[in-house]
């Protein structure tokens, strides 16, 4: 226990984490700011506004037609009627449904509708938040020698690195409940101030508590894996090496290949298909090139569903993957 | 007396594309309780790699270890919290104070809190406890190292260059302390290339070379063994020297000339020398036993000496010392 409470505090001392954390929060508090000044409250006023909004498009829409109407059948038998439909039957009146009053509502922020969104980027940005500060607390560890003092005291290979990665996975779960607590929060907040709650059920709490689960396990497969990759090459420039060089080849690199090569459902090999399916529960991907022909529907492109439980398949494989190599390396190689 | 570190017939071996080297070579080293023991060696010889298998840091490919008579590994960990030890250069995570330093390693290791300001006193750092590691100097952050290992109360103590980067004050200040540890019953090793240092702290001494050990003993015996071949020869003035120095090579004597004498250092019989010399009419002025210092026993036994006109690579070196005397 006393191994564990020193990592947690190297771990919250360090002005490394530190930083990181007060940048991440600075953020998030501009994107909620945003979203809060970006956003009104859709009142009697709004509603009211945007009605005559749209009345006075309609009205507009009504005088154009009826000018072109005029101007067509003023230029029948001249050599003007050919910019016209023959007769000018096939001129288009606008009626008021074109213009719904809907489409004139200032931006406003539906809970139900726009949350999801904002959870998957507080997931996002607290799981690169974990990747890089995991990374640089074992790698700092090893390339200062720190680690090597550590197994002075404790020669215990993988209890050591073991219970630093507890403490920082066990701080990126308290971070990450605190942070998403405070954000639910907020943007209940903002949605009263400047939208609706109304839409809510239990239900739809339900599933917000969940997908911010989910969000959870992001953050800490980002945490294990950059402490893994880092704690593998002995720094943490590793992890970050390895990070930049996955996003070039998978999907930079790959991507083009892919789809110059007409792959079919090249988007299933790319990274953040796969996080949007874990957060969103699923995605649809659809091949354009192919058809698969109904008498109903007629052609309608081949798709592929991927869903939450195949994108946790993958993000715990790669967990148990850079984990274990980590920790093996730990125990059989010599520390010089 | 007992044995607080014991090691036989260690075993270490590097394989790579360049080929397989043996770091250590079947080495043994006995360290006796309550003793100051330094621990010498050209670089590359196996010192820090000798040290890393003791502590746990590098796996053995053969030989046996124990500390405190348990064996290493299998039971280091139970011996681990009274055995402190810095090994190479001291390395510490830079943006923290010595203070959260040693508070951080106190708590990983069950430490009281109160031994932090005991061990930054003794080392000279309490002033500074609270300044950020890499505003250190080398020497400071060598107290630190010091500091670290002095933290749990160890029994066996363990240091590899302690005094690298110190200034003299601070050298003197380190060989008290470890005197001072000494008479409270801690046993030190020491690894150290300053030779006069070991010279005067230690009491006794393993030498390695290539792996193996070549001499150990007290620092009196390792001396002794090696100061009676050796002997100065001084002749009358205006007597041809060259002359003299090349009768002695050609009846096999290893001769070093010096400004106005020269040196025999495999003299086991100095009469052979006055009786070689007399033949040709050659007289002595002057033929005294050389009293080796540990430098010199040092240079001799690994083979490191330097040579003029040579550079010698850090992979040379003898590991056994030259066996019996000329003219014996």
């Amino acid at each position: 226990m006393s191994l564990y409470s020193a990592e947690t505090k190297r771990l919250t001392k360090r002005r490394f984490t530190r930083l990181f954390l007060l940048g991440m929060t600075l953020i998030l508090l501009a994107i909620a700011a945003g979203m809060f000044f970006v956003n009104q409250k859709a009142g009697p006023e709004q509603i009211a506004s945007a009605k005559a909004q749209s009345q006075a498009d309609y009205q507009r829409a009504v005088e154009q037609y009826n000018q072109d109407k005029t101007q067509c059948q003023a230029d029948q038998g001249t050599p003007n009627a050919g910019r016209w439909p023959t007769n000018c039957e096939g001129l288009y009146e606008p009626t008021q449904d074109d213009f719904q009053y809907q489409w004139n509502m200032p931006p406003t922020f539906d809970f139900r509708e726009n949350f999801p969104n904002m959870v998957t980027t507080l997931a996002a940005l607290l799981a690169l938040v974990a990747f890089i500060v995991g990374a640089s607390f074992v790698g700092a560890e090893w390339s200062s020698g720190g680690m090597m003092n550590l197994l002075l005291w404790r020669p215990q290979r993988l209890k050591v690195l073991g219970t630093k990665l507890a403490a920082l996975l066990v701080f990126f779960t308290a971070l990450t409940v605190v942070f998403s607590a405070v954000w639910t929060g907020l943007f209940v907040g903002i949605a009263e101030l400047r939208g609706s709650t109304d839409s809510m059920t239990s239900g739809a709490w339900q599933s917000i508590g969940l997908m911010e689960l989910r969000g959870l396990a992001l953050v800490l497969v980002g945490a294990a894996v950059g402490f893994g990759l880092a704690s593998l090459g002995r720094h943490t420039a590793m992890a970050l090496g390895v990070t930049i060089g996955a996003v070039i080849v998978f999907q930079f690199g790959l991507g083009t290949v892919l789809s110059l090569a007409k792959v079919k459902f090249a988007e299933a090999y790319l990274i953040p298909v796969w996080m949007v399916a874990w957060m969103d529960k699923e995605i649809k991907i659809e091949d354009y090139n192919s058809c698969d022909f109904s008498s109903a529907g007629g052609c309608q492109p081949d798709s592929l569903t991927l869903t939450w439980p195949m994108a946790g398949g993958i993000l715990a494989g790669v967990f148990v993957l850079i984990v274990g190599l980590a920790m093996w390396t730990m125990r059989s190689r010599d520390i010089t | 007396m007992t044995a607080v570190l014991e090691i036989a017939g260690l075993q270490k071996t590097y394989r790579s594309r360049k080929g397989v080297r043996r770091a250590l070579d079947g080495f043994d080293m006995v360290v006796e309780a309550g003793q100051v023991h330094g621990f010498l060696g050209p670089n590359g010889s196996g010192k820090t790699t000798t040290l890393r298998t003791l502590l746990g840091l590098i796996r053995p490919n053969g030989g046996r270890m124990a500390i405190l008579g348990r064996e290493v590994p299998e039971h280091l960990s139970e011996v681990a919290g009274q055995v402190g030890a810095i090994v190479e250069s001291p390395q510490f995570f830079g943006n923290f104070t010595a203070q959260d330093t040693l508070a951080l390693l106190a708590e990983a290791g069950g430490v009281r809190k109160e031994r932090v300001h005991a061990v930054l006193e003794l080392v000279g750092l309490r002033d500074r406890a609270k300044d950020r590691v890499k505003t250190y100097s080398l020497g400071m952050k060598q107290r630190l190292a010091v500091a670290s290992a002095l933290l749990k109360e160890p029994k066996l103590l363990i240091l590899d260059e302690p005094a690298n980067g110190l200034d003299p004050g601070g050298i003197r200040e380190m060989r008290s302390l470890m005197r001072n540890l000494a008479e409270s019953g801690m046993t030190v090793v020491l690894s150290s290339h300053i030779l006069g240092e070991i010279q005067l702290i230690c009491d006794s001494v393993t030498i390695i070379s290539g792996g193996r050990r070549v001499a150990a003993g007290s620092v009196a015996d390792v001396l002794a063994s090696q100061s009676s071949a050796g002997v100065k020869v001084r002749l009358e003035p205006g007597v041809d020297m060259r002359a003299a120095v090349e009768l002695l090579r050609a009846n096999g004597a290893q001769v070093s000339v010096e400004h106005d004498h020269f040196t025999v250092g495999n003299a086991g019989n100095p009469a052979q020398i006055t009786r070689i010399l007399a033949e040709r009419e050659i007289y002595l002025s002057e033929l005294t036993p050389m009293s080796a210092d540990l430098e010199s026993v040092f240079l001799q036994l690994t083979g490191t000496a330097p040579v003029e006109g040579q550079n010698r690579q850090v992979d040379q070196s003898v590991v056994s010392a030259p066996a019996g005397g000329w003219g014996q």
